[in-house]
């Protein structure tokens, strides 16, 4: 387990007193204090971790956020901001001395624009929310992380949220225009806007992806764009890990981008055929799903190119999808993959590195070895296009040992990523669960360098505080101040 | 003309940046110098030129990635990705016609001044394919940010920070970047229309369409000109224009295709801002606005006795006008009335040195600014007064 701050006993002591100016602040039922309504608060993604915050408030408006950030500064108080929940590197874990800033409420969609393709809405807006308001008209909002029908955009902004459709679209630092950014003295900023270029240093694209070290996104600019004419998936089966990597390589150096290109190992294919009979094949040692986009006659023809760079590696089983009922069917299994693995282990670790694709067959043996070196299952499912991994490490949390091993399994997994030349977290973050890990990928002086950078947001360190960055560095920036 | 070190090797620019940092003596910092006209002139007894760190140190093309030397000259960079069938994919500008000299221009300087052409619209900005960096910081300091792979969250993304700030946060010696294999087939649809607010309304229409419209530009002289690209497969594109043809028929009947070179050379020229025709004695703007708000500017523009062209479905627009304060604010306030931005782009010093050549920030957005500038060049030796007086 991961060592927290102590927390400061002058603000615990001053409990009450915060709690009634809140309620000044955020009039209504916008202050949460009580500790049993306090509960859920306690966690995020990564139940793994706990703690009960100092209160929770649930601001509706640009300016409320504003003020408590205000009243924060001014009395040395820890913030951490909570979209969703839905953080899997445990982004919204509370301190004890800290406030929850909730930003549910804030759930308005404030402008949509077809002619310049862009949406304004508020942090509290799910990611399918906004794709669900644009769709009539045939638009979507690109990135589309796993928990897209909860997470919201405030949080995908904070963490830079992936998902499965990336290779084509990027991520979310490249789907955004601005933001309404909310600085630890209260200020409000606004950043970028429904143009492409803004001028000057990037804030945007440096906030984008700081989990909450450096402010508060109140509202965010998106691009929308508008839909394929359609999209179908396929499926190719193959002996070996190996092989199927060499697939991949060789579907992309055709020319081919697909809009996915997803992995899946054999105990991953096992539990979703167990889990969602989407026909699956058992004896196969690794799975693509592969998405295409276009008119019918161009899927077509996509599809079968990729067919046929797929039967140079002796393939176990082809099926193309011939409609869209067959492709939510490929897709089925893939999409329920977290909640497959779920069934069989009532707990596991998502963990969240990438590799160049190149290393990809080294890598999954390398897992496999650390499998039976941890004496734990592991699963793996990822995005084989752009080298993102998900091994699903499974536990028994009333196991504190198998926890631990789970732990130092998952460790492993992400050093070896940053040894083959990738790094630590593709698109989850790393929140407080790879907090410690930042020093395998980092040099001091580069931590150094990032912890001068949030200094220059934040010089109390009162930010989502204890995450990112490994805590005796931190400790030595609080100081400073 | 001030002193030039040309250092052979990042080690060598680091020592540099010592030595400058510890005498609180400013550097201009450049690649080839292809840029010393764009935005603020730099006072500075020394310059630091990144031209002999050159040299691609990685390509994987079945991975996307190319790495290399930021002196690197782009056009070295363009021979060996179209060995492997693959482009930039941000398509940045060729700026010589633009800003004179016969130098190409620099992988760093691009990145550093992130410089997108057409494709932007389609497929994202020259910062949002930077991957990864190796730089030097204003205390001498040799730094990584960003990595060699495509997705990747790992701490503060300062690769996007560095990519448009023109070398006054550090000095990178080694980008990395995501490349695209390039299409097989391209294809132009050039439609008369009788204004500009028609033309953006078709390029609108087209961006708006699912056919995937790479590009969307609209041209001056009378009439107008929109142009619509798509770039994909051969049978891709013949069909898509096809359906695309038939969709825009509504915004002007005289309309035709050019394909394959001839509509190759066509956005060679719009990223290059060829059809601008800019007089030697014009500055030139580059305005950012939402596509909708491109026409109002591009009419200011006219008021003012200059010419506008229209990139990125109409929120790019290029202006060349006649080289004064007034021509500058009267731009920025057309910029500013739909919340866009206006970078004045080639000016005579006189003018780069009288008026804000980036539209000022707010109070604490700009003090944020100069907190940042400090945390990573503490003695402000960095192209001082490159992007903004005092900074």
């Amino acid at each position: 387990m991961i060592a927290q701050p102590a927390p400061k006993p002058e603000i615990l002591a001053r409990r009450a007193e915060i709690l009634a100016a809140l309620s000044t602040l955020v009039p209504g039922d916008g202050v949460i204090g009580d500790p049993t309504r306090l509960k859920p608060y306690e966690t995020d993604g990564l139940p793994a971790y706990r703690q009960v915050p100092l209160a929770v408030v649930l601001p509706r408006t640009t300016e409320q956020v504003a003020a408590v950030l205000r009243y924060c500064h001014v009395n040395g108080i820890r913030v951490v901001p909570r979209g969703a929940g839905t953080s899997l590197s445990g982004g919204a874990l509370p301190l004890a001395d800290s406030i929850v800033i909730g930003l549910m409420r804030m759930n308005r969609i404030l402008d949509i624009d077809l002619d310049d393709r862009f949406a304004v809405v508020e942090a509290g807006v799910t990611n399918i929310g906004i794709t669900k308001a644009v769709e009539g008209d045939g638009f979507f909002y690109a990135p589309d992380p796993s928990s897209q029908l909860a997470c919201m955009i405030g949080g995908n902004v904070m963490m830079n949220s992936g998902g499965a459709h990336c290779l084509k679209y990027g991520v979310t630092a490249n789907n955004l225009l601005g933001l309404k950014f909310v600085t630890i003295e209260g200020e409000v900023i606004d950043i970028g806007g429904a143009h492409l270029d803004a001028a000057g240093y990037d804030w945007l694209g440096l906030i984008t992806g700081s989990e909450g070290q450096l402010g508060i996104v109140t509202e965010v600019t998106v691009r929308i764009l508008r839909g394929p004419e359609g999209a179908r998936a396929m499926l190719a089966a193959f002996k070996g890990t190996e092989i199927a990597g060499a697939a991949v390589d060789a579907i992309i150096g055709s020319g081919i981008i697909p809009v996915a290109l997803e992995f899946m190992d054999k105990p991953c294919i096992h539990a979703c055929e167990a889990f969602a009979h989407a026909g699956y094949p058992l004896d196969a040692e690794a799975m693509l799903i592969i998405e295409v986009e276009g008119s019918t006659a161009e899927q077509d023809d996509l599809l079968n190119r990729i067919k046929a760079i797929c039967e140079r590696f002796d393939p176990i089983s082809l099926k193309v999808a011939d409609s869209v009922e067959q492709s939510l069917a490929i897709w089925k299994g893939r999409k329920g993959a977290f909640g497959a693995v779920g069934r069989i282990s009532p707990d596991y670790l998502c963990m969240d590195g990438t590799i160049p694709t190149s290393e990809l067959p080294h890598v999954l043996k390398r897992i496999g070895e650390m499998s039976v070196q941890f004496d734990l299952k592991v699963a793996n499912v990822f995005h084989a296009g752009d080298g993102n991994l998900h091994p699903l490490i499974m536990f028994d949390a009333n196991d504190p040992d198998s926890f631990r091993r789970a732990e130092a399994f998952g460790a492993a997994i992400l050093t070896l990523c940053v040894e083959v030349g990738g790094c630590l977290t593709g698109e989850h973050g790393v929140g407080v669960e790879k907090r410690d890990l930042m020093t395998v990928q980092f040099t001091a002086r580069e931590l150094d360098q990032q912890r001068a950078l949030k200094s220059a947001f934040d010089p109390q360190w009162l930010l989502n505080t204890a995450k990112v960055f490994p805590l005796q560095g931190a400790s030595v920036a609080m100081a400073a101040e | 003309m001030s002193a030039t070190l040309a250092p052979p090797d990042e080690a060598g620019i680091a020592a540099a940046i010592v030595a400058a940092h510890a005498a609180r003596e400013p550097l201009v910092i450049e690649g080839r110098g292809t840029k010393r006209g764009l935005l603020r002139p730099v006072q500075a007894a020394r310059t630091l030129s990144l031209r002999k760190l050159s040299g691609i140190t990685l390509y994987k093309p079945a991975e996307l990635v190319l790495s290399a030397r930021a002196g690197t000259p782009l056009p070295e960079i363009e021979a060996a990705l179209a060995e492997h069938g693959q482009h930039l994919i941000a398509e940045p500008p060729d700026l010589r016609a633009l800003l004179g000299g016969e130098e190409p221009a620099t992988l760093g300087g691009i990145v550093a001044a992130n410089l997108s052409g057409p494709r932007r619209i389609a497929w994202g900005a020259m910062r949002d394919h930077v991957l990864g960096v190796r730089f030097v910081n204003g205390a001498g300091e040799v730094l990584r940010s960003g990595g060699r792979v495509l997705k990747n969250v790992t701490g503060l993304d300062l690769c996007k920070l560095l990519a448009g700030s023109y070398g006054t946060l550090g000095v990178m010696t080694e980008v990395t970047i995501k490349v695209l294999p390039a299409p097989e087939a391209t294809a132009t649809l050039i439609i008369e229309v009788p204004d500009l607010d028609a033309g953006v309304r078709a390029l609108s229409a087209g961006l708006g369409s699912p056919f995937g419209v790479s590009g969307a530009a609209l041209l001056p002289g009378a009439p107008h000109r929109a142009a619509l690209r798509l770039e994909d497969f051969a049978a891709s594109v013949s069909y898509r224009m096809e359906r695309l043809r038939e969709d825009l028929a509504r915004f002007g009947t005289a309309r035709r295709v050019i394909e394959a070179e001839e509509s190759r050379a066509f956005w060679r020229g719009v990223r290059d801002a060829v059809p601008l025709a800019a007089q030697p004695d014009h500055a030139v703007w580059r305005v950012s606005v939402r596509p909708s708000a491109g026409p109002a500017v591009a009419a200011a523009a006219q008021a003012l006795g200059g010419r506008a062209l229209l990139d990125w479905g109409g929120g790019l627009v290029w202006v060349a006008a006649p080289a004064t304060v007034a021509t500058h604010d009267a731009l920025a306030a057309a910029a500013a009335v739909s919340g866009g931005t206006c970078t004045l782009f080639r000016a005579p010093d006189s003018l780069r040195l009288t008026v804000d050549v980036l539209p000022a920030e707010p109070a604490p957005l700009a003090a944020i600014g100069a907190r940042v500038k400090a945390a990573l060049d503490p003695a402000g030796i960095l192209n001082p007064g490159r992007m903004r007086a005092g900074l």
